[in-house]
């Protein structure tokens, strides 16, 4: 019966329209929002637990796949279908609004509806973002996304919260404009905005070096790529607990998503003679940016920074292919590699998640982010400090939890182009051990440092739920990964097939 | 078959379970009984398992349980390998295990957290199991991490005190540098093989043994010497070897019981075993070989010196485990891979029961460490005594002892190993440092034992007034370990010499010390004569007698040595300056780049040029057009026409 169901344009519509019934009920019952807000979370989520069951997993075709025309005049349409790529990101997105929602129920005191609804017209959009197979219905919805998340940003945000969203909103925004500019020159090439047409037109050399890098400047903020990383940690550390989730969990993996949709299919001529760049800038990722994260006070600051560690391991496994091919003759690993950095934007939304819930639970107690004012957090919170080591441990990359799989996949794939790029790549072993367990140490472990710590009290059902739920979802993704792999395999391998090809 | 394996890896982690998750529900007893039940079952297992070998002559058994993923058409299996080399490990790690989840009832009985320990060891037990029967790489990275967040919780249990939440952050990232290379000669393996799979790996090499790499520019390495030393890095760390050592003397800030079972019997084996897994890539690099036999060599000599001049005698016990390691590496270098088992076996064994019995001591002198305040235990402690007398002789290969047989054999393999074709230096100097090594450590053994078993009674009144036996918990497991540290050296012709291990150790023909060995192998009792006769039993009783008399006799010796030898001994204190080499050179150099990095890079150059440097810029152009837009009509005119004349000429002169 949910086969017939437009389910993609409902995952979209129903948050935002949701969002919109949330805000309407306002707040003058003060507990009027919530549960509202949390039913149509959970719906969402349960339509796309469908994606997911009714998933076709021997095609790389679209599927769920919805068009109407929408602006005649520009062939414009209303354009949705999923992929083995963005089918699990959607479902991590509604899976991780809930949360969000749950973790939001008592610690925002003002503006509850709007901020439930923001978070709920935020899902819809980046949802939309995924689904989109039209390129000016995605533009609408990468675009849309900036306001709630500035809104969030701005208004329940920290003390610097001003400059870190106007931060925030320049960079995006520059970055984006020059992806339109690419959108548009492609839409006089291909005659439509259809993204799939894109994919199929010719193009020389210079125009495919021109367009990867207009891509390249919007997806490389989001993701984001050294040197454009600047506003994350800034963005995280004024953000509330709910926006740090929604931006590391969700939005970082939108740009490693573009690369996917479009640099790598439209200009694949372009990103494999950029691909060196690719790869040093994720290198640069793991492991310059390990070494800022060791020296961050702020744990909000280290947790981004690891956020941004983590994100190279992404790019390097899509953009590696190319080197794995000039190495052995062959393109036998690249689809390990491309599965890895995929694995690895799940993963990571999973894990970064809870690392900001976790530091969102000691912030509501202490409303203190500064390592320094804590110690000993474990003799007051025993079951909060179980927890934290899980996801310390989790996002060091411990095998058996989901950090491992995308870090391991990328590794081995990455040793095939070239020894010492998987050498680079590998010391996130010891770095990212490193910044996460010495964060630990000297927040969780050793004796209580002051009555602040003395005093707070272990976590609530409600944080024990949200942590539980994600501490079970990444144990299950680290003991056994296939079910998700699996869904990858047909669209990745049509992918390369893709990229390989050139369009010369 | 697949349940019967299946239930002794997963008998002690449902225990874990049950302690970890519910042990405030059920309690004290019933956490020690649960996890107690589960290790029990997987010993009585093994111990069944190791009969199908021996009596029923079972083949040994590989299937996968399940597919962890397939990417690539690579499948990376969670899967079973059992055989006699995992079956000897089998009876091994669930033995020690169960003995000292006995005697931690005894010894953790005041601590608050005792739930959390017995779920915790158990969980260390399901981890180590899962390691060694492991039938493919990636799940013996599994157990190989997972054995590694154990040790650092275990490490760290006490999480109030400074020193363990120290060690255990310097455990996990010392292993973790070991676990770097680790993970890149896996890589290796997957590149070369395209498999993860034991016996798929094992059939490719020997097909490469001409294909080589370039890792710096025009060096041509083998592949299979590249993948043997990245794989051998991770047993570094794991096991300990030089300079990956660190972290196990600090490991001793772990309560006394996990200082046995994963720092001294199982856990830092894992490398050892590991290597004798992979013999059938080891064999094709003699240069790996070669590598290993000198890191092994150096460990085994200079941490046994380290030994001799500790006060603390957990410390003095895991200088010795790290000289024992040594000794096994050696035997592995020298491809005597079975030799090298037999001792991690017979030293699993009686280094148990040393630490078991240190701890023994540390309960019945209230927690006390420090061998200077103890001495003349002997007539409080009969049981303890005895047993680590025991342990001791078996340590410092006493004839007749489980440690004689199997060091003998190493230290013959080795000699032996110096006149084969491929012999070098190295192989030369590995047999003088172990053959020094075995009055070292005859030495620092004795040393403890005279110090805290016999000699003036140090202590002050009030401990002495309370020393006792401890409870049959403590003593039984004592006891139990301390049989199999004198008969486990018997099975030396049998599982050494004999064809026990078959097809799960390989051997080349130019290299099988072992195999040249077993030709003149006739019997115990000839070994423990043509023992007697060589240089190893000389040197331990040297050693023994020495102990004796500065200890004993002439206690003043030993100061005029410390004062005489004064620079050897500030040596020795600082541990060769290797702490700070890594606390003072890479730690802190890691945190100054890290701020480098941070300061200058992020803060300056991208924050203060780039993105609020391009919007001083944008103010200044906003400031520039502030002026030109003055608001006067006529300003505007004059521009105007300014611009239509431009446009003008343009057109005119362009065309």
């Amino acid at each position: 019966m949910f086969a017939d169901l437009p389910l993609l344009s409902l995952v979209i519509w129903l948050p935002i329209f949701g969002g919109l019934i949330v805000l309407a009920v306002g707040d003058r019952d003060p507990w009027g929002a919530r549960p509202v807000a949390l039913i149509i979370s959970v719906i969402t989520f349960i339509l796309s637990i469908f994606l997911y069951t009714g998933f076709d997993t021997t095609t790389a075709a679209m599927q769920f796949a919805e068009s109407a025309s929408w602006i005649e005049a520009f062939n414009i349409r209303y354009a949705l279908g999923v992929d083995g790529i963005s089918m699990p990101l959607i479902i991590l997105t509604t899976f991780i609004v809930i949360l969000v929602i749950l973790a939001g129920w008592k610690v925002i005191k003002f503006r509850v509806s709007q901020y439930m609804a923001a978070f709920l017209i935020m899902e819809g959009l980046m949802n939309g973002v995924f689904a989109s197979l039209d390129a000016i219905l995605f533009y609408v919805f990468w675009e849309g996304m900036l306001i709630p998340m500035f809104l969030i940003i701005g208004i329940w945000g920290g003390p610097n919260r001003v400059y870190a969203t106007i931060k925030f909103f320049l960079y995006t925004f520059l970055g984006s404009v020059f992806m339109l500019v690419a959108l548009i020159y492609l839409y006089f090439q291909a005659g439509s905005f259809d993204i799939l047409a894109f994919h199929a037109v010719k193009l020389t050399m210079q125009e495919q070096i021109l367009i990867f890098i207009a891509f390249l400047l919007a997806f490389a903020v989001k993701v984001p790529m050294w040197p454009v990383h600047t506003w994350l940690p800034d963005a995280h550390v004024e953000a509330p607990t709910g926006g740090s989730v929604i931006l590391a969990a969700i939005m970082l993996k939108i740009g490693g998503y573009g690369f996917l949709r479009f640099s790598l299919p439209i200009a694949p001529d372009a990103s494999h003679a950029l691909d060196w760049l690719m790869i040093g800038l994720s290198l640069i990722a793991v492991v310059y940016i390990g070494f800022v994260a060791l020296v961050q006070q702020d744990m909000k600051k280290l947790i981004a920074y690891s956020s941004i560690a983590h994100m190279g391991f992404v790019t390097l496994g899509f953009f590696i292919s190319f080197m794995i091919f000039e190495s052995t003759g062959s393109y036998s690993g690249s689809a390990l590699a491309m599965e890895g950095g995929i694995v690895q934007m799940v993963s990571h939304g999973f894990i970064s998640a809870a690392m900001f819930l976790c530091v969102g639970v000691m912030y509501d107690r202490m409303h203190s982010r500064l390592i320094n004012d804590y110690g000993g957090a474990v003799n007051s919170m025993p079951i909060f400090a179980a927890f934290m080591v899980f996801f310390a441990m989790s996002n060091a990359g411990l095998p058996g939890t989901s950090g491992f799989v995308g870090e391991f996949m990328v590794i081995l794939a990455s040793f095939k182009a070239n020894f010492w790029i998987a050498f680079l790549a590998a010391t996130t072993l010891i770095l990212g051990a490193a910044y996460t367990l010495w964060m630990v140490k000297r927040v969780v472990f050793g004796k209580i440092t002051n009555e602040k710590v003395a005093e707070m009290s272990d976590v609530t059902g409600r944080e024990f739920f949200i942590l539980g739920t994600l501490a079970v979802t990444v144990l299950a993704l680290g003991v056994w990964p296939d079910p998700l792999v699996d869904v990858l395999h047909v669209t990745v391998d049509n992918l390369l097939q893709h990229v390989a090809q050139s369009k010369l | 078959m697949q349940n019967l394996f299946l239930t002794i890896a997963l008998a002690p982690l449902v225990g874990s379970i049950l302690a970890g998750l519910f042990g405030k529900q059920i309690g004290r007893t019933a956490s020690h009984w649960v996890t107690i039940s589960g290790v029990a079952v997987s010993c009585a297992l093994s111990f069944y398992v190791m009969k199908l070998f021996l009596i029923d002559g079972m083949a040994s058994y590989n299937e996968s349980v399940y597919t962890w993923l397939v990417s690539d058409g690579i499948k990376f299996e969670v899967g079973f390998l059992v055989d006699k080399l995992t079956a000897i490990m089998l009876v091994v790690v669930t033995f020690v295990s169960l003995m000292v989840h006995i005697y931690t009832i005894g010894y953790m009985k005041d601590d608050p957290g005792y739930q959390r320990f017995f779920s915790y060891i158990a969980l260390f037990t399901f981890s180590m199991l899962m390691l060694v029967m492991a039938n493919n790489f990636m799940q013996l990275f599994f157990g190989w991490e997972a054995v590694g967040l154990v040790s650092y919780l275990l490490i760290g249990f006490w999480y109030t005190r400074d020193t363990a939440i120290f060690a255990n952050l310097k455990a996990f990232l010392v292993n973790r540098v070991g676990d770097f290379g680790f993970l890149l000669g896996i890589a290796a393996v997957l590149m070369y093989t395209g498999s993860l799979d034991y016996a798929t790996v094992f059939a490719k090499i020997p097909g490469l043994t001409e294909t080589t790499m370039q890792i710096f520019p025009g060096v041509d390495w083998s592949v299979i010497t590249v993948m043997g030393i990245l794989l051998f890095v991770g047993a570094m760390g794991k096991s300990a070897q030089v300079p990956l050592h660190v972290w196990l003397p600090d490991s001793m800030e772990g309560p006394t019981p996990i200082s046995a079972l994963i720092h001294a019997a199982t856990m830092v084996t894992a490398g050892i075993f590991m290597v004798a897994r992979m013999s059938p890539i080891y064999e094709f690099t003699t240069t790996a070989l070669t590598f290993i036999l000198f890191i092994g060599a150096v460990t085994a000599l200079f941490m046994g010196f380290l030994g001799l001049i500790q006060n603390d005698i957990k410390r003095v016990v895991a200088y010795s485990t790290l000289s024992q390691l040594g000794y096994m590496t050696v035997a592995l270098g020298a491809s005597a891979y079975s030799a090298a088992i037999f001792h991690l076996m017979t030293h699993a064994f009686f280094k148990a029961l040393l630490f078991l019995g240190a701890g023994a001591v540390i309960i019945a002198m209230h927690h006390e460490q420090d061998m200077r305040k103890m001495g003349g235990l002997r007539k409080y402690m009969p049981i303890t005594y005895i047993t680590s007398l025991i342990g001791s002789l078996a340590l410092i290969g006493f004839p007749g002892f489980a440690g004689f047989f199997s060091k003998d054999t190493i230290i013959e393999a080795v000699h032996l190993s110096t006149t084969l074709d491929h012999a070098t230096w190295v192989h030369t100097f590995a047999y003088y440092a172990i053959l020094a090594g075995v009055f070292i450590t005859a030495l620092y053994s004795f040393r403890m034992f005279f110090l805290v078993f016999h000699g003036k009674e140090r202590m002050d009144d009030h401990t002495r007034e309370h020393l006792h036996e401890c409870s049959a918990v403590v003593t039984v497991p004592l006891i139990l370990l301390a049989i199999p540290s004198v008969v486990a050296g018997y099975f030396l012709g049998d599982v050494v010499f004999g064809d026990y291990f078959g097809d799960a150790i390989m051997f080349s023909e130019s290299k099988n010390v072992i195999g040249m060995l077993g030709e003149d192998y006739h019997g115990i009792v000839g070994f423990i004569q043509h023992g007697i006769m060589g240089p190893a039993f000389w040197l331990a009783l040297a050693g023994l007698f020495t102990a004796w008399f500065i200890y004993m006799k002439r206690p003043d010796i030993a100061d005029t040595a410390k004062q005489k030898l004064g620079f050897l001994h500030k040596l020795l204190d600082n541990k060769y300056y290797m702490d700070d080499l890594y606390i003072k050179g890479f730690a802190a150099g890691g945190r100054l780049l890290g701020k480098g990095l941070w300061k200058q890079g992020d803060v300056n150059v991208i924050d203060g040029l780039m993105v609020n440097g391009s919007a001083a810029v944008i103010n200044w152009f906003a400031g520039v057009a502030r002026v030109v837009q003055t608001g006067h009509l006529y300003h505007y005119a004059f521009a105007m026409i300014l611009g239509l004349l431009g446009l003008l000429s343009w057109f005119i002169l362009g065309a």
